[in-house]
């Protein structure tokens, strides 16, 4: 097991431990019968799948089992079937279009999310790909953001363009992507300032970011990753919607997943929206981004052994 | 952040309320829609259980039936429990009055306030506020330190952000660790007579044991007087588990909700002070450097039910209402139907009511829709003036309105003493009226949010001339 694998599943089997308990002492030798059921969608609610999913997951599986006995164990194994097949769609990697020179990745999100720690860690398995790119610090407003893309750009050895204090950064993504043009690189990955979904103001500029970019290449930006926090509760479907109709996003990042709080809406997301979810961030260092594999994620969450 | 939560519970209880007498059973089936409420505004599963029994307790019994109505008693229990579970004082009409931002400086300095809680969560910036607040507002010299040293440029963060709010950094030893520098932080505050020194941490999660083993350390270095958990209010089911742990393994004296400008629910502040006692004692409404408010349970609350200071407004409207015609228009309401009889019986309705300013005043969730009506209209002599205008129509004008043109207007103006640019604007207002009645009656929601028991829906009418079209619907008509 490689070492970020044997993280994914510490991280993840710690985020479940609670649901595996919780789920074996409701479960043991016991019929399936509405109490029981009741208990098991609690147990999803728990982990942010929302009541919607919840609901429907629990379902599905008294259809099949209700009324028969049934084991911790089985009753995990279908949940997990039922999740990476919902899941399963939207596992899809990022590509990266070698003729769009340069492959323009916009990173969007609201505050402290992970974007910039994303783009660092991006940057770094991009490189490795033997790709030319440089990153933009687009990030003109939070204090010190742009020396912090610094630092990763210094980290993972890839230059970073940023501009003066308080720039516009629509102006500099102009910039920046004319840059690159020139140099014929082969990705430029763009950082933007945290912003809240209902902040119009913000999404107009960040739209204009967009737009900006599209003067110098009416593809560009070739994806817009929103990256969500593994913390987040419901309000992650404000945040999808929004980014989504302001500025197409093409798919999501979830970030943090190596703490306590499961990301079990993206499941209802992934539902919903139907948007690929490219990576999952699994600690700080530059090496903890990995790509999202439906089955592991939807087994680890109930704490099944990711690969069994 | 409630305002979503504002309109689930408004519509679960207004359907409560718009039955007679309460049974079990009707408190039961309000309850499933209160938990499906509060579950999707992230209010963690045992905090909504919880909750649950103890309104169901309290909402099935006696203090029901000595209620003007069942379902109002009911919304008053919620509205209560939710304030005290969010550690408030449901009867209090005042503003919390804590010193110093809800900072608690009574020791002797230098007084220390250690930040801490997971990546990104806002406690940098939330460090530079509170730091803001105390040197303006509270005259107290103070140190800002950052035990960051994970975070790329984390501490470059706070002395950009000291220097902005003018306020002094511990100047940043390239290689210290954190422990090291909460030292020197100390001494340096000793030393230089600074009356509180703020301890900004790096994010850490809970299980992270060496980075939980880091802090403690810290904390025993430092000895804070506030440890300040600070969270994002976006934060979902998570939030108990991150709130228990950082209480038990680091001892938390209060809670920062940040990012309450945005538009997530917010059930978290329910969680959170469920599992730990301790308050929420401020929240981040913004980046800015001066956008931090103190937290009052009241308001909040009265946010996440839309209905204010729901017991003296059910005062005041059961004293003025004229019930029969209130009962006629809400109904009229519900059916999307809204002409200018139904126009003049409100604005009857509303000078009856007295203090407008006062009555709007206690609405939450009305307050932009207060702000767009410009002042004349809740003058009294506005309202008798379209009261006066509505009467110089002729019957069948009143119920088509589309029938009055130009020449109708120059007839209406003279009966009623106005001007022809007054007859047209009170149109304009009916017509947005009837256009918010139609639009709600659409989405389903009129006849939930109005239902018998309009209140809880009025904070969801949003541009309503005169602001109180919701007070039609108040359950005070026949059982
Ligand atoms: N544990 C953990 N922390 C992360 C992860 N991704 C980002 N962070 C941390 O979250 C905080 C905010 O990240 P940052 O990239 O600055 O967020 P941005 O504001 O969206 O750019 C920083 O302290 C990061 O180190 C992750 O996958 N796991
Ligand atoms: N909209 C909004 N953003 C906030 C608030 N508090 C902090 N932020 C932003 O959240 C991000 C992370 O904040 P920071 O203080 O660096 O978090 P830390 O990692 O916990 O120190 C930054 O972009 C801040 O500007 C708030 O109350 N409202
Ligand atoms: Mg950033
Ligand atoms: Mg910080």
């Amino acid at each position: 097991m490689s070492n970020w694998f044997s993280r994914l599943v510490t991280g993840l089997s710690k985020t479940s431990n609670k649901l595996v308990t919780g789920i074996t002492d409701i479960l043991t030798k016991r019929k399936l019968d509405d109490a029981v059921l009741t208990e098991l969608e609690d147990l999803l609610l728990t982990a942010d799948l929302g009541t919607e999913t919840a609901g429907k997951l629990t379902q599905s599986l008294a259809k099949t089992r209700f009324g028969k006995e049934v084991t911790d164990e089985e009753v995990r194994e279908a949940f997990a079937v039922d999740i990476a097949r919902v899941l399963e769609p939207v596992a899809r990697p990022l590509s990266i279009d070698p003729t769009a020179r340069p492959f323009v990745i916009l990173m969007v999100g609201v505050n402290g999310a992970g974007k910039t720690t994303t783009i660092g860690k991006l940057a770094k398995m991009i490189a490795a790909e033997g790709r030319s790119l440089s990153l933009v610090a687009g990030d003109t407003f939070r204090a010190a953001a742009v020396e912090q893309l610094r630092v990763w750009g210094a980290r993972v050895n890839v230059p970073v363009i940023a501009g003066a204090e308080n720039a516009d950064s629509a102006g500099l993504a102009f910039d920046a992507l004319m840059q690159a043009k020139k140099r014929g690189d082969d990705v430029l990955l763009i950082d933007t300032a945290g912003r809240l979904q209902n902040k119009d103001q913000l999404m107009l500029e960040l739209q204009k970011v967009g737009r900006v970019l599209k003067k110098v290449d009416p593809d560009a930006p070739h994806a817009v990753l929103l990256v969500l926090d593994a913390t987040v509760g419901q309000n992650a479907h404000a945040q999808v919607e929004a980014f989504k109709a302001m500025v197409g996003v093409t798919g999501l990042v979830m970030t943090k997943l190596d703490g306590t709080a499961k990301g079990g809406v993206v499941v209802a997301l992934a539902e919903k929206f139907g948007l690929p979810l490219h990576f999952i961030g699994v600690g700080e260092g530059v090496d903890d981004l990995r790509p999202f594999t439906a089955r592991s994620f939807a087994r680890s969450l109930m704490g099944l052994s990711p690969e069994g | 952040m409630f305002d979503a939560l504002t309109e689930k519970l408004g519509s679960a209880l207004s359907k409560l309320t718009r039955r007679g007498a309460l049974t079990e059973a009707d408190v039961t089936a309000a309850m499933r829609e209160v938990r499906v409420a509060l579950l999707e505004a992230d209010v963690a599963l045992p905090v909504v259980k919880d909750f649950i029994a103890k309104v169901t307790e309290k909402a099935v019994g006696e203090s029901v039936i000595k209620s003007v109505t069942p379902g109002q008693m009911v919304v008053k229990i919620v509205h209560d429990e939710l304030v005290t579970m969010l550690g408030g004082d449901p009867n209090s009409q005042e503003m919390p009055t804590l010193g110093g931002a809800g900072i608690d400086l009574a020791a002797p300095v230098p007084v220390g306030v250690l930040m801490v809680g997971l990546q990104g969560s806002g406690k940098t910036t939330t460090t530079a506020k509170i730091a803001k607040r105390l040197q303006e507002k509270e005259r107290k010299r103070v140190l800002l330190v950052s035990l960051d040293t994970y975070r790329p440029a984390a501490q470059e963060q706070l002395a950009i952000l000291g220097r902005q709010v003018n306020v002094v950094t511990l100047p940043i030893v390239a290689g210290e660790k954190p422990e090291a520098i909460a030292r020197r932080g100390l001494d340096e505050a000793r030393k230089g007579g600074f009356d509180v020194v703020i301890y900004d941490t790096a994010g850490r999660l809970t299980i992270d044991d060496a980075m939980m083993g880091e802090v403690e350390t810290v904390r025993d270095i430092v000895k804070p007087h506030e440890t300040l958990l600070v969270t994002d209010a976006m934060i979902g089911q998570d939030a108990v588990v991150t709130a228990k742990s950082f209480n038990e393994k680091i001892g938390i004296t209060g809670i920062v909700l940040t990012r309450v400008d945005g538009d997530a629910r917010g059930g978290a502040a329910l969680s959170m002070r469920a599992v730990t006692g301790r308050p929420i004692k401020l929240i981040g409404v913004g980046e800015k450097v001066d956008a931090l408010d103190t937290f009052d349970a009241n308001r909040i609350a009265g946010r996440i039910l839309g209905m204010g200071d729901i017991v003296s407004l059910v005062e005041k409207a059961a004293a003025n209402i004229d019930h029969e015609k209130a009962e006629k228009l809400a109904a009229r309401m519900q059916e999307g139907k809204f002409d200018l009889n139904d126009m003049l019986s409100q604005l009857q309705q509303i000078q009856r009511m007295g203090d407008m300013k006062g009555l709007l005043g206690l609405i939450p969730g009305i307050g932009a829709a207060v702000k767009q009506i410009d002042q004349s209209k809740l003058d009294p002599k506005a309202f008798k003036r379209q009261e006066a205008i509505i009467q110089s129509m002729t019957p069948k004008e009143r119920r088509v309105p589309d029938l009055i043109k130009a020449s109708r207007k120059q007839r209406i103006a003279l009966g009623s003493g106005v001007t022809v640019a007054d007859v047209n604007k009170l149109l304009k207002q009916h017509q947005q009226m009837e256009s918010v009645m139609k639009r709600m009656k659409k989405m389903g929601g009129l006849g939930a949010l109005l239902g018998g028991g309009g209140m809880p829906g009025m904070g969801g009418m949003p541009k309503m001339p005169g602001g109180m079209p919701g007070r039609g619907g108040f359950p005070f008509g026949k059982r």
